[in-house]
């Protein structure tokens, strides 16, 4: 240690031999990991691989049972993380940390005021920032409020505060996932300038085009354990995946688009719009055809309406305008269809939030695979069917899970106990079991590991060539290029375009995805559209 | 991995925490009777010999029990639909209410075979309407359960309070009662069933409710975990956008759980008018429906658990009656501290020693896998 750290090249963050265990669970055996100062340091690997275990104990959120982190060369303690921060760590989470009313500079400040008085702390602050702005590139609107910021503003702003709390190390957690490609390039290139600054950079991710596009070197996870650490130029992103699954996948595109069935649609939704409680405009004027074996992909950034128009043709929630014409039946807004008729009419919907909605976390998993079937006279049991046939019901589990291989293959457990992977396998079983002639899905594989994305893919194609209209919904290009026979992106709750799946690359999406939609094409909303809303 | 869920095996969070509870309960009981200068160990036997020792100790205890069997199971219900029935005292007075309305209406005219099987119907039909009303306002305006069930306890006992004093208090009666049900409106005594069948038992309140207490327990196990009604219930009281995803209506649940919440909590009329008074009364809840409240936390919301803990309050409750007789100095108002302590260290701070039982599990759990990976090395 001596002579590295007369040397100067000892690395900013050493982890010896750190093992960490819940319960049961190994979430760490034995991980070293050394990330040489002002680099950018990969760490990938699948859902549950112990990436974000590891970089929870650098930052001070857990302590390992055993092992130690030295920091440039110095051995440390970090037990909290005003401990990691003092270090010059900084932190950047999937979900950002900020204040919505706040504006960006309060935000910024906020635990860190350097003066008594605001006005006076506030204007050090401020010079504080513009200079590190300047110097990093790292523009952010300082007196706007947080919640008028757009995403890739806020993940700026984010990362400003961690710079302004003196962070040498920066711990980036998924940070693309809520980005467009344009944003995606922005945000790389004023990681590459921090590099140059000799900031260090944690990268957690398992976009692995990303890791190939701004890593030094980077660390492959499995099962709580390293895989391998390598210099990128000795990597590919095929052998990246296979290290991080343990086997080949495939994750790519599986033959020509589909030619949709001639013949009617299976699915038409007219001039869809939907407006908040506040009359905030969430869907504009959809309109949409799904024909039979086809899956038409919808692109965009999250939060750009595709989530109300999942919510909408599931029958979730009604729209304030439009209309809906599936299985032979006409609906339209006031008299909407509900979740109940919706699998009636074999319109089946995998929600984007199985958490939220896909499942009752606190019922096994036989329970879970029921749900919203529970009516179906197969179910049914004992007189007048007023009890619900268990046997029944746990044998039709054992069989969804022999099918979709949930893993552990236990409909006992708890719904909350299977991994995310396990657990959207469950609820594609119990969606595609009833031969939906129509499938809604949002975000399929969100924090799902690559292995289970390449069954669900798999089974969604099938699903497909069965004849099945799919509409996927998905924040991850990669995953529209490789199901969607056609696309349709989204922006501002409208639909800004249409492409074949021919004509579709990351930029062509990319600038439909931002393109700024014409406000003059807003329909008028009926007079308090917004309030009358049909809610649970 | 974020939350790091508590590691125990069932039987250590089943049995063993409840009892540690109870034992902390019982010390720190105990040194609040040393502090007023009396024996906790005479004060625990007296309790215990009261409660259990004979008899007719006995019969008290399990009248005692049937109510809070009958509370603890609204809670529970309520509960499992996602919803805090704290109006069991309210739904329990209105039960009485029907019983007594019918009793005095139907009683001189029908047998004891028809007119008990309508009582009890009175009672749940009662109690039910009563809760309906907190559970629309709550499903449909927006009034929070909490809110409005206990300000319905408020109402019921000033309706009861109404009633007595202006309608049914017999002319010229100073007492503030109905007067009494025809014999066919009385839920028979254990001790007059085992005295016709020619067993003498000494008499106590102990009637036939208590059939109905063991019956009720079986519904709402069956409802709840075997019926598909139940299933719904559960599901909206776990996830109520899952349930709206499912296709279930969430505000038709909230009416129906705190319908059959009410239901439960209003056959506490039958034990307590039908039972043992054989006429209306002010005030004859006395506190049952919020007892309620401790046995569903104790029990887990589980029939199996409100049993247990329903007949630990039926203990407490007739021993201490017997302690604040038989032991000097220690006053009702004792009886009722040392109740509230076990509500205290038994129900509302249930999980607190539940960590401490983790981490030992853990630990042994450890040493016992070292221990073998030592011996096979």
């Amino acid at each position: 240690m001596t002579e590295s750290s007369r040397g100067g090249s000892a690395p900013a963050v050493r982890l010896c031999d750190i093992s960490k265990r819940f319960g049961a669970v190994q979430a760490n055996r034995a991980v070293s990991l050394s990330v040489m100062p002002g680099t950018v340091h990969g760490l990938v690997g699948e859902n549950g691989a112990g990436k974000s275990t590891l970089m929870a104990i650098l930052y001070g959120y857990y302590h390992a049972d055993e092992g130690h982190i030295e920091i440039n060369g110095q051995r440390v303690q970090i037990a909290n993380s005003h401990q990691a921060i003092d270090l010059g760590i900084g932190m950047v989470h999937q979900h950002f940390m900020l204040v919505d009313t706040l504006s960006a500079l309060d935000n910024v400040m906020l635990g860190a005021e350097p003066a008594f008085f605001l006005s006076r702390a506030k204007r050090q602050v401020r010079q504080q920032l513009e200079a590190l702005m300047r110097e990093t590139g790292l523009q952010v609107r300082l007196d706007a409020t947080v919640a008028d910021l757009p995403v890739g503003e806020l993940q700026r702003l984010e990362i400003l505060k961690a710079l302004y709390r003196g962070a040498r190390i920066l711990i980036l957690d998924e940070p693309t996932a809520v980005l467009t490609p344009q944003e995606t390039d922005q945000l790389f290139e004023v990681l590459r300038r921090l590099r140059e600054r000799g900031t260090t950079i944690l990268l957690i991710t398992h976009k692995l085009r990303e890791v190939m596009a701004l890593c030094d070197a980077v660390t492959v996870m499995r099962a709580g354990a390293v895989v391998k650490t390598t210099a990128i130029g000795d990597t590919s992103p095929e052998d990246l995946a296979e290290s991080m699954v343990g086997r080949k996948v495939n994750l790519g595109r599986a033959g020509e688009a589909a030619a949709p069935a001639a013949g009617a649609p299976a699915l038409q939704a007219h001039g869809l719009s939907v407006a908040s409680g506040a009359g905030v405009h969430l869907l504009t004027n959809v309109s949409l055809t799904l024909r039979p074996g086809e899956i038409v992909g919808v692109a965009g950034v999250s939060g750009n309406g595709q989530s109300e128009l999942l919510e909408v043709l599931a029958g979730m929630r009604g729209p304030d305008a439009g209309s809906l014409h599936v299985a032979g039946r006409d609906f339209r807004a006031g008299a909407w269809l509900d979740p109940r008729t919706a699998r009636d009419l074999k319109l089946a919907h995998v929600p984007e939030d199985r958490h939220l909605l896909g499942m009752v976390m606190s019922f096994p998993a036989w329970e879970t695979a029921a749900l919203g079937y529970h009516e179906q006279d197969q179910y049914c049991a004992g007189p007048l069917g007023l009890a619900m046939n268990q046997r029944h019901l746990r044998a039709q589990t054992a069989r969804m899970m022999e099918d979709f291989d949930v893993r552990p293959r236990n409909a006992e457990l708890g719904s909350s106990k299977f991994s995310g992977g396990n657990q959207q396998k469950l609820i594609l079983a119990r969606e595609i079991g009833q031969h939906p002639a129509v499938l809604l899905v949002g975000q399929p594989t969100r924090g799902v590991d690559i292995g289970a994305i390449e069954f669900i893919h798999n089974q969604l194609r099938r699903l497909r060539d069965a004849g099945c209209a799919v509409l996927l919904v998905s924040s991850e290009l990669d995953e529209i290029l490789a199901l969607a026979d056609r696309v349709v992106v989204m922006n501002a709750g409208r639909i800004t375009g249409e492409l074949a799946i021919d004509a579709c690359n990351e930029t062509s999406l990319g600038l439909l995805m931002a393109a700024t939609p014409d406000p003059a094409d807003t329909p008028a909303l009926p007079a308090g559209a917004g309030a009358a809303k049909a809610s649970p | 991995m974020s939350s790091q869920a508590l590691q125990m095996p069932r039987w250590m969070d089943l049995v063993l925490l409840p009892l540690w509870n109870l034992l902390i309960a019982l010390l720190v009981a105990g040194g609040v009777v040393l502090l007023i200068g009396a024996s906790p160990w005479q004060a625990l036997t007296v309790l215990l010999e009261g409660a259990l020792g004979s008899a007719r100790g006995l019969g008290y205890t399990l009248y005692y029990t049937t109510t809070f069997i009958f509370t603890g199971l609204a809670v529970a219900v309520a509960f499992h639909g996602g919803l805090f029935n704290i109006g069991g005292e309210g739904q329990a007075t209105l039960g009485g209410i029907g019983v007594a309305l019918l009793s005095l209406w139907l009683g001189p005219k029908l047998p004891a075979v028809v007119m008990l099987p309508l009582a009890v119907a009175a009672a749940a039909l009662f109690g039910m309407l009563w809760a309906a009303v907190p559970g629309y306002l709550q499903a449909w305006r927006g009034s929070h359960v909490v809110i409005t069930t206990i300000m319905f306890n408020f109402l019921a006992a000033s309706l009861n309070g109404y009633l007595l004093v202006n309608w049914l208090r017999p002319a010229g009666s100073m007492s503030v009662e109905s007067s009494d049900f025809a014999p066919s409106a009385r839920m028979p005594a254990i001790h007059e069933l085992a005295a016709s069948f020619g067993w003498e038992l000494p008499s106590s309140p102990l009637n036939l409710s208590i059939v109905l207490a063991v019956l009720a327990c079986f519904f709402v196990w069956w409802f709840l975990w075997k019926s598909r009604a139940g299933y719904v219930l559960r599901a909206v009281g776990a996830n109520p956008s899952a349930a709206h995803y499912a296709g279930i209506r969430p505000r038709w649940q909230v009416l129906a759980a705190m319908g059959l919440s009410g239901a439960l909590a209003g056959l506490v009329g039958i034990n307590e008018i039908a039972g043992v008074q054989g006429k209306l009364t002010l005030d004859f809840v006395a506190g049952a429906g919020f007892t309620g409240i401790a046995v569903a936390l104790m029990g887990r919301n589980h029939p199996v658990g409100i049993v247990l803990a329903s007949l630990l309050f039926g203990v407490l409750y007739q021993g201490g009656v017997e302690v604040s007789f038989e032991v000097p100095g220690f006053s009702r108002e004792m009886v009722v501290t040392v109740q509230g302590l076990i509500v205290l260290f038994a129900g509302a701070m249930a999980m607190v020693s539940a960590p401490m039982f983790a981490k030992l599990y853990t630990l042994v759990s450890r040493r016992a896998r070292q221990a073998e990976g030592k011996s096979h090395g």
